[in-house]
């Protein structure tokens, strides 16, 4: 990037005097943090991390390499009022999503309108077997995390909406878990709206989406396995709700229930959060060789026996020809303005869109519709001719495999590397819950590309994380009282 | 709870016992070597050290000679040997991974910081340096496991799987050693109680922590048969036969689930055995022998175990 003068947007020093209002009070206490104490703060945090077992698994490395996800210090920060916009326009967007999700599977008046293109039913993440299926409450994405990028003071954009088995919500939590152990006294100072509770809300959400007629549901999270990428995730989510992790081979079917086997017998199961694709939940219905899933799931699923979450056939909804549509669907099942925007896309089947994106490929990012995790995609500016030609080349063999956006001005954020702070490019990704209402915690993962001028932040191309804080404003009576309590428990000392 | 969460535990808590009580053989055997005409050669007083651990044979296919580097690299560090201590450490670890949430953290972060732990040990010839240090390690990581999951655990199932798992491998252990030590270190002439070598048997006691405990209950020199009573009958002894059935027969007892009268029998039967034998009975009718069927009479046990609750099928 350094080639083009480009001027980004920092979360901290974007503002008069060279530091927003909303981070004056951090900026002056990180500037009086010795280096040495941040990055021996920051060691401490990978040896806790280690230790704990918060790692992941990277596909193609070998089996059982377990890596550590970076952790930054410093915090990207939001203000109550800026959180409000951002929670409210997500919570929106769900809202929305999940009203097409019922409407792809049962009336389509949204392509009856025109608005959506009837091509969708041939998308491959279109389950035909969802048709005319009922789900409990009409949820769909009991859980979905909405990628948002920020370019300027009030320029906040949707870059995508996870509605499959999104992930990363445990280094909300464990980096959250972490700040508190290394920084408590900023923990004092500010008043920083809590997260911690988000599983109980996920519980409390599962437990209510069971069919009806069930007293006392019980939960469970199917996971892949402990080979997974997301492993640890999944063990961290199962541990907090209190409820059981299983595997595909733990769980069978009788009747019209899924059961999983356990030292006293066949216990009925009546929620399943599952963190395995739909391709892998049941190989009768399903791929034939998943030996994850459970096989006669599906058919159970289909006929009210248990409850999936998240619910099969939202990848319809969540690929990038159909994220184009998100704020008509807004308009269209609410009748309310869209309160945040999308990225403006170019649509590669589109002959227009297609002659533009060929003539301006330097400048684009290129993504696959169904692609995900940063794979298979093309940075334009970042870029060498060679992987130019080459992207080129495999868009014209299918373009309408392709949707492109202008390279955005990702904002940036303080953040600690081996050279010392330094602005990375970050994204926020909040999760929002759907259940007897829908709802999100505050806060979100904050994703850093901790490179030098990398736009990429996903964990399996070296992105990392930080605490994200939601700033609860105080008043300057509170703040000068706590200051005074923390003087003089320094004088104590 | 889960058949496959109790499967994982029960072998995570067998698999740090078995690494703890190959440490205890590995340290006695080299303590030996320090003592003047211990053994007639390097072969026949590392030898025994892999009889117990039952694969003399999968050594032999691999190393010509019975050296002490080879033996203790062998049963120590070496990752295709599947009962070294690499293996059974390596194997506790991804059993604790599958099922990190059925046990606490401090549990489970106690077994990951154990599995970190143990590659200051990689590639360090510890035939030459280090044997003493690394079996006191395995040793106290063990010791550590137990302490945090006894002070840390719900009393729930998840709680008496992972304890029966930690008791039938001890069982199972202590009776391997006290066979091949007996029959090593009795000539079939001599009688029971004739010129045996003082170091040996108190070699084979400390190997169990029970030295002190010898001289506390019977304030006499160290007999064979003795040692013999100690490590079955003695129902106050941690590590005898009779203690772990006393473990084993009470946590069966405590189990919530009502699919296990089979388990029960067996043990009961062993257990009762125990409770009422006589030493001078054991050794009319061979101590071998005894310790043979007890040996098998616990892997009936552990297979039951496994049928009963454990497969997957079970359900």
């Amino acid at each position: 990037m350094s080639s083009q003068a480009r001027t980004y947007f920092d979360e901290m020093h974007s503002g008069p005097a060279g530091v927003r209002d909303l981070y004056a009070n951090y900026a002056n206490w990180l500037r009086d943090v010795p280096a040495a104490q941040l990055e021996s703060k920051r060691q401490e945090a990978e040896l806790l991390f280690r230790r704990v077992g918060i790692t992941f698994n990277v596909y193609g490395e070998n089996a059982g390499t377990e890596r550590l996800i970076p952790f930054d210090v410093i915090p990207r920060l939001l203000a109550a009022k800026e959180w409000d916009v951002l929670s409210k326009g997500a919570i929106q967007r769900v809202r929305a999503l999940n009203m097409f999700l019922h409407d792809i599977y049962h009336d389509r008046e949204i392509i009856k309108t025109g608005i959506v293109s009837e091509n969708i039913l041939t998308h491959s993440q279109y389950r035909p077997e969802m048709f005319d299926v009922d789900v409990p409450g009409g949820i769909y994405a009991h859980i979905a995390g909405i990628d948002i990028v920020r370019t300027g003071e009030n320029q906040f954009y949707v870059l995508e909406d996870n509605l499959r088995t999104p992930s990363g919500v445990s280094y909300m939590l464990e980096d959250r878990k972490m700040m508190m152990r290394l920084f408590p006294e900023l923990f004092r100072r500010y008043s920083i709206a809590p997260v911690e509770h988000y599983p109980q809300v996920l519980k409390n959400n599962l437990r209510a989406v069971a069919q009806s007629g069930v007293k006392d549901p019980t939960v469970v999270l199917l996971t892949p396995g402990a080979y997974n990428s997301a492993y640890f995730e999944h063990a961290f989510l199962a541990q907090q709700m209190g409820v059981e992790l299983v595997e595909g081979q733990d769980l069978f079917v009788r009747g019209n229930a899924v059961y999983m086997r356990t030292t006293e017998g066949p216990k009925r199961v009546d929620v399943i959060y599952r963190r395995l694709d739909d391709e892998y939940i049941d190989p009768l219905a399903f791929n034939p060789d998943s030996m994850l899933g459970v096989p006669g799931l599906f058919s159970v699923y289909r006929n009210g026996g248990v409850t999936l979450a998240n619910a099969v056939g939202t990848g319809v909804a969540d690929d990038k020809s159909t994220y184009i549509r998100v704020p008509d669907m807004i308009k269209f099942y609410l009748g309310e303005t869209p309160i945040l925007s999308n990225v403006p896309t170019y649509e590669l089947s589109k002959k227009d869109d297609l002659a533009y994106v060929l003539d301006n490929l330097p400048e684009l990012v290129v993504k696959e519709v169904q692609g995900s995790g940063g794979y298979g995609m093309l940075v334009g500016p970042t870029a060498s001719k060679q992987e130019v030609t080459d992207f080129r080349a495999r868009i014209l063999a299918d373009p309408s495999n392709y949707i492109a956006q202008p390279t955005l001005a990702l904002s940036t954020c303080p953040t600690l590397v081996e050279q010392g702070i330094a602005p990375r490019h970050v994204d926020l990704r909040p999760f929002v819950l759907s259940g007897e209402t829908v709802t999100l915690v505050p806060g979100a993962l904050c994703r850093v590309a901790m490179r030098e001028g990398s736009l990429v932040v996903n964990s399996s191309q070296g992105g990392g994380t930080k605490d994200t804080w939601v700033l609860q404003e105080k008043s300057p009576q509170e703040v000068s009282e706590i200051e005074t309590a923390l003087k003089d428990e320094v004088a104590v000392c | 709870m889960l058949s496959r969460t109790a499967n994982h535990l029960y072998w995570m808590a067998r698999y740090i016992e078995r690494a703890e009580n190959m440490a205890r053989i590995l340290d006695v055997t080299a303590n030996m070597a320090l003592v003047p005409n211990a053994a007639l050669s390097e072969a026949a007083l590392w030898q025994p050290a892999l009889e117990i651990s039952g694969n003399a044979e999968s050594f032999q296919e691999r190393f010509s000679e019975f050296t002490a580097s080879n033996v203790i690299h062998f049963l120590a560090m070496d990752p295709e040997n599947p009962s070294s201590i690499y293996s059974a450490l390596y194997s506790a670890r991804e059993n604790a991974r599958a099922v990190r949430v059925a046990m606490t953290s401090e549990t489970w972060e106690n077994i990951n910081a154990l599995w970190l732990e143990f590659s200051q040990f990689e590639g360090k010839d510890l035939a030459v340096d280090g044997l003493r240090e690394f079996c006191d390690w395995v040793k106290a990581r063990s010791h550590l496991f137990r302490g945090v999951s006894f002070g840390t655990m719900l009393r729930d199932d998840a709680f008496q799987f992972l304890r029966l798992g930690t008791f039938i491998e001890r069982a199972d252990n202590t009776a391997r050693l006290l066979d091949v030590k007996y029959h090593l270190l009795l000539p079939k002439e001599e009688e029971v109680g004739g010129g045996v070598d003082y170091y040996e048997w108190s070699a084979v006691l400390r190997s169990v922590s029970a030295f002190q405990a010898y001289q506390k209950v019977f304030n006499d020199t160290i007999q064979p048969w003795r040692v013999a009573e100690l490590l079955v009958l003695r129902k106050d002894m941690p590590r005898s036969l009779h203690a772990c059935f006393t473990e084993i027969t009470a946590i069966l007892e405590n189990l919530t689930t009502g699919r296990h009268v089979e388990c029960r029998r067996i043990a009961g039967e062993i257990n009762a055995s125990l409770q009422y034998g006589r030493m001078d009975h054991i050794f009319q009718n061979g101590l071998h022998e005894f310790l043979t069927e007890f040996i098998e009479c616990n892997n009936q046990l552990g297979a039951e175990i496994q049928n009963s609750f454990l497969n997957i099928h079970a359900a």
